[in-house]
């Protein structure tokens, strides 16, 4: 994890950035989080003026399904934004977004369950095995649970180091959700690859931060340098430029 | 300038006691002689608004004409609302509401339609004249979408074999294949190649004979509305939906199974015959049961028939024939 310098302070209604998060922050975000289950719901019940949906069963499934895809996109964005933009303390809404991800998730296949395939357990297991885009979307929504679990602070210290080892399935959910979304389109698959080109901006992202892309790349760009520096001994024999490989002391 | 239909007002719309009483007051009226003005004998006026009613006959007896009731299952048409803005008609977009919102800009007159190929009567007529010889009826029929879901319609039309008969095919026509109207300036769904446009689609002769097929230019007693395939289209009611192809502009009578879009976009999904079938299951899906839209939220899946609950009707166009193989 690079090294981000910490925003200079601002102060803003005269509170701490503690206190921002706590008390104004997080609760906006969560209300957010909720407008798509108020919108569902409005359109359900004619609340605020909408009206109700054609087929509801598909319109439920489809908005709760793009909706945990969404906030999913959406934690993958908290680290390049927090680092591009400098704004560390966005971490602090990152759980949210995911246990809403999850939330969202098995709401969508719970009104698969009920609504859809009416709890019909034979048919469930057999879209399962059968359908590759339901074995996939199931497949995701099984490896947010222990992310979910193990999403509490006293999970995070227990965990230590293999909590952030075990939270890279994000990566793999990410892939799969849109994979997911990609596979039951009928022919226009317009949207789902959008999502796939935003995930893999946000894949290259981490790979370019990462380390291990200029031990990769360095040898392609720049093999000159490369093999200057190896030559002379006790120098850094990546690209100029190169961050160094550990944080300074 | 496109001329935007105006969306017809929910309290312009026949209520289903109306509509239902409309239908038994003209069997009556047909019973009593008196239908020779609405009846068979009477030619097909189609008045250019959507929406406008029509004069039409529904005859109770005709078993045809009444809807195949199969016990236990939930028949009652779906209502206008649902029938009008819940449409799969890529010309006007992908999503289920575009074409109810973007197809009003079509304009649906003048209209013509070409007859070609292996038939004693060809030429480019204008919908008027080529309507002209048939009386129109009502039908409802289960309709089911290779989605997975169905509604039930009551559609208004002539069958197809009349227009068969009136351009009498040669012996060298096997199939007979149709065209959509492409005219990307009115239908922005064909500035996108989602498709190949224009929308093809064909079927055998003898399909194309049987009683159950239907010509359309009519919903619920009145003008199809341009979302459900104005001014004309076709209705196979015991194929999946996409066989129905709306907005025709060209009839065409072939030697070769005609080309056609579904099967041509995505082959091992889609076939020629695309006949319902609850055993052959699509590639990423089961066609097993389907969803009938509007039904209540908690009502179950129903159980798909065989040919669409039709299978007594058409059943005999595909003895000895290996369906999964011919999907």
């Amino acid at each position: 994890m690079p090294h981000i310098p910490p925003a200079p302070p601002k102060s803003f209604l005269g509170l701490s950035v503690d206190r921002r998060y706590r008390f104004i922050y997080k609760p906006l975000v969560f209300l957010a989080c909720l407008t798509p289950l108020a919108w569902m719901a409005g359109s359900l019940f004619g609340w605020f003026g909408l009206s109700a949906p054609v087929d509801t069963v598909k319109f439920l499934e489809l908005r709760c399904g793009k909706t945990a895809l969404n906030l999913i996109m959406l934690t993958l964005m908290v680290t390049p934004v927090r680092q591009l933009a400098r704004l560390p303390h966005l971490l602090r809404l990152r759980r949210m977004l995911g246990l809403f991800a999850f939330f969202y998730a098995a709401l969508h296949f719970t009104v698969y369950l009920v609504l859809d395939v009416d709890l019909d357990w034979r048919q469930v297991a057999a879209d399962i095995v059968k359908r590759p885009y339901i074995t996939v979307g199931f497949t995701a929504l099984v490896l947010l649970i222990p992310l979910a679990v193990t999403s509490t602070q006293g999970m995070m210290r227990r965990l230590g180091r293999r909590w952030s080892r075990l939270h890279r399935l994000i990566y793999l959910i990410a892939a799969l959700g849109v994979c997911h979304f990609y596979w039951q389109e009928k022919i226009d698959v317009r949207e789902p690859l959008v999502y796939a080109g935003v995930l893999l901006v946000l894949f290259g992202y981490r790979w370019v931060r990462s380390p291990g892309m200029w031990a990769v790349l360095a040898p392609v760009f720049a093999p000159n340098a490369a093999r200057r520096r190896t030559a002379a001994p006790g120098t850094d024999a990546r690209a100029p430029g190169a961050r160094p490989l550990r944080p300074p002391a | 300038m496109a001329i935007r239909i105006p969306r017809i007002a929910p309290s312009q719309i026949t209520p289903p006691e109306v509509f239902f009483n409309r239908r038994a007051f003209l069997a009556g009226a047909l019973a009593a002689g008196a239908g020779g003005a609405l009846g068979r004998a009477g030619a097909a006026v189609l008045p250019a608004a959507a929406g406008a009613p029509l004069k039409y006959s529904y005859d109770a007896a005709d078993s045809v004409g009444a809807l195949v009731h199969v016990p236990g299952q939930d028949e009652k048409p779906n209502t206008w609302e649902q029938i009008t803005h819940y449409n799969n008609y890529y010309e006007f977009g992908t999503g289920k509401s575009d074409p109810a919102e973007y197809a009003g800009q079509l304009q649906t007159r003048p209209w013509s339609v070409a007859v070609g190929g292996e038939a004693e009567v060809t030429g480019s007529f204008p919908l008027e004249t080529f309507l002209k010889p048939y009386a129109l009826e009502e039908r409802i029929y289960r309709f089911r979408c290779v989605e997975a879901w169905s509604m039930v319609i009551p559609w208004v039309g002539f069958p197809l074999a009349q227009v068969l008969k009136q351009f009498k095919p040669t012996s060298r026509a096997k199939y007979v294949a149709f065209e959509t109207l492409y005219r990307p300036s009115q239908m922005p769904g064909q500035r996108v190649p989602i498709l190949r446009w224009p929308y093809r689609e064909g079927l055998r002769i003898d399909e194309a004979m049987n009683p159950l097929a239907f010509m359309v230019v009519g919903l619920y007693g009145r003008v199809l509305p341009n979302q459900d395939g104005a001014p004309l289209r076709l209705i196979v009611p015991w194929k999946y939906g996409f066989k129905s192809i709306k907005a025709i502009v060209r009839i065409v009578f072939t030697e070769q199974q005609p080309e056609t879009t579904w099967s041509e976009a995505a082959p091992n999904e889609y076939g020629f015959y695309a006949n319902v079938n609850p055993h052959v299951p699509h590639p990423r899906w089961s066609q097993a049961t389907e969803r009938r839209i509007g039904a209540s939220l908690f009502h179950e899946r129903q159980p798909t028939l065989m040919f669409n609950g039709y299978a007594k009707e058409v059943a005999y166009l595909y003895k000895g024939m290996n369906l999964h193989e011919y999907f």
